[in-house]
């Protein structure tokens, strides 16, 4: 018996086998799910390769979170597909370069609304494509990175996690009376591709590791990919506007 | 260099980057000569995994600028 048997789930964000969401794939998939990913633009071609590395055969769907035909079509195929869809996983985050590195007051309003758009009104966005489609309650989970305190270089990606934060928070509210479920994991740092564009990501890299009550390896995401599969299922059903961190502890200690 | 190795090789770099046959010679830089940026880097290396058979750690390419050594890479791993 797996913990998501029956379940039909939508993965956004696999871009490379490293990433975050390529394990939240591969572990629902062992754990009885059906699953669908998403791909975007230039990322596409490269979510469709990735996927044949899945343990079962998957549909890639084109997604851009930006793009409300694609967010349409998604629907409408998974309409037909499945009828029905039981829980999201929201893995996704972009921020034009001038948003991350030294100078915090570096990017324009243009900049800034392209790092909130993507990475954070998103998951909103996914919430009008797919809640309709959640007959059954269902499950909304992002990946967040907690920013209840401001980071070096992280800057602007920042703002939108705590945008990302919020308005998980909400759609909790909103969805509730429906049964749908919506809450964010708080990851530690994961070396994958959206992470090696962050300029100062090194520097977390080992203070993670000395801090953590329970260590931290940057190379090792299956204990995120656990704690979404878990949010995903059944078993957290009193569980709402929450924020699960997984980072061995470390957001729980000053130093 | 074994040419019909280099070949295959090839046969992925012309259909992932979308470059000419001629384009890919074992000097050429990713960057410079054939327009391509990290992610066609990532693509190219998984199409390769397929063509080759093989597994190639993302951190590996770290420092891979030319055509050269990304074929070593490969055909290291074999
Ligand atoms: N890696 C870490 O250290 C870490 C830590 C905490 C949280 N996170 C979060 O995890 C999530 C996944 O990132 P990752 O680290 O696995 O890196 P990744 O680069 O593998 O994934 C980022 C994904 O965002 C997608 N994306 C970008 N723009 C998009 C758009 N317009 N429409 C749809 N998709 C789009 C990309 O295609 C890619 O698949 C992000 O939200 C990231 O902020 C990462």
């Amino acid at each position: 018996m797996g913990l998501l048997d029956g379940k039909n789930i939508v993965i956004t964000g696999v871009l490379t086998d490293a990433s975050l969401a390529f394990g939240v794939a591969q572990l629902a998939q062992n754990e009885g799910a059906s699953v669908v990913l998403t791909g975007a633009g230039r990322a596409l071609s490269l979510t469709e390769r990735v996927a044949r590395k899945l343990p079962r055969p998957v549909d890639v769907f084109e997604l851009d979170v930006t793009v409300p035909e694609h967010l349409d079509n998604v629907r409408a195929a998974l309409a037909e597909k499945w009828g029905r869809v039981d829980g999201v996983l929201h893995a996704i985050g972009f921020a034009p370069e001038a948003c991350l590195g030294d100078d915090f007051m570096a990017p324009t309003w243009t900049d800034v609304s392209v790092a909130l758009h993507i990475s954070a009104y998103s998951l909103k966005a996914l919430a009008d494509a797919f809640a309709p489609l959640m007959t059954n309650g269902g499950s909304f989970v992002g990946l967040d990175f907690d920013n209840s305190v401001a980071w070096p270089a992280y800057n602007w990606m920042g703002v939108s996690k705590s945008a990302l934060e919020s308005i998980s928070r909400y759609l909790a509210v909103a969805l509730g009376a429906r049964g749908i479920r919506s809450n964010l994991v708080a990851a530690g740092p994961v070396k994958t591709m959206a992470a090696k564009s962050i300029p100062g990501f090194k520097k977390f890299e080992d203070a993670w590791d000395d801090r953590a009550p329970l260590g931290w390896d940057v190379t090792d995401s299956s204990a995120v990919a656990k704690a979404c599969v878990a949010l995903l299922s059944d078993w957290f059903p009193a569980t709402t506007g929450e924020i699960v961190h997984v980072d061995g502890g470390y957001h729980a200690v000053g130093a | 260099m074994d040419q019909a190795m280099f070949a295959r090789f090839r046969k992925c770099a012309v259909e992932v980057l979308s470059v000419s046959e001629d384009q890919v010679v074992p000097e050429a830089k990713f960057g410079d000569d054939l327009d391509a940026d990290s992610l066609d880097l990532v693509e190219l290396v998984m199409a390769l995994e397929e063509e080759f058979g093989v597994e190639v750690p993302e951190e590996d390419l770290e420092g891979i600028e030319t055509v050269g050594q990304a074929y070593d890479l490969v055909v290291g791993k074999l």
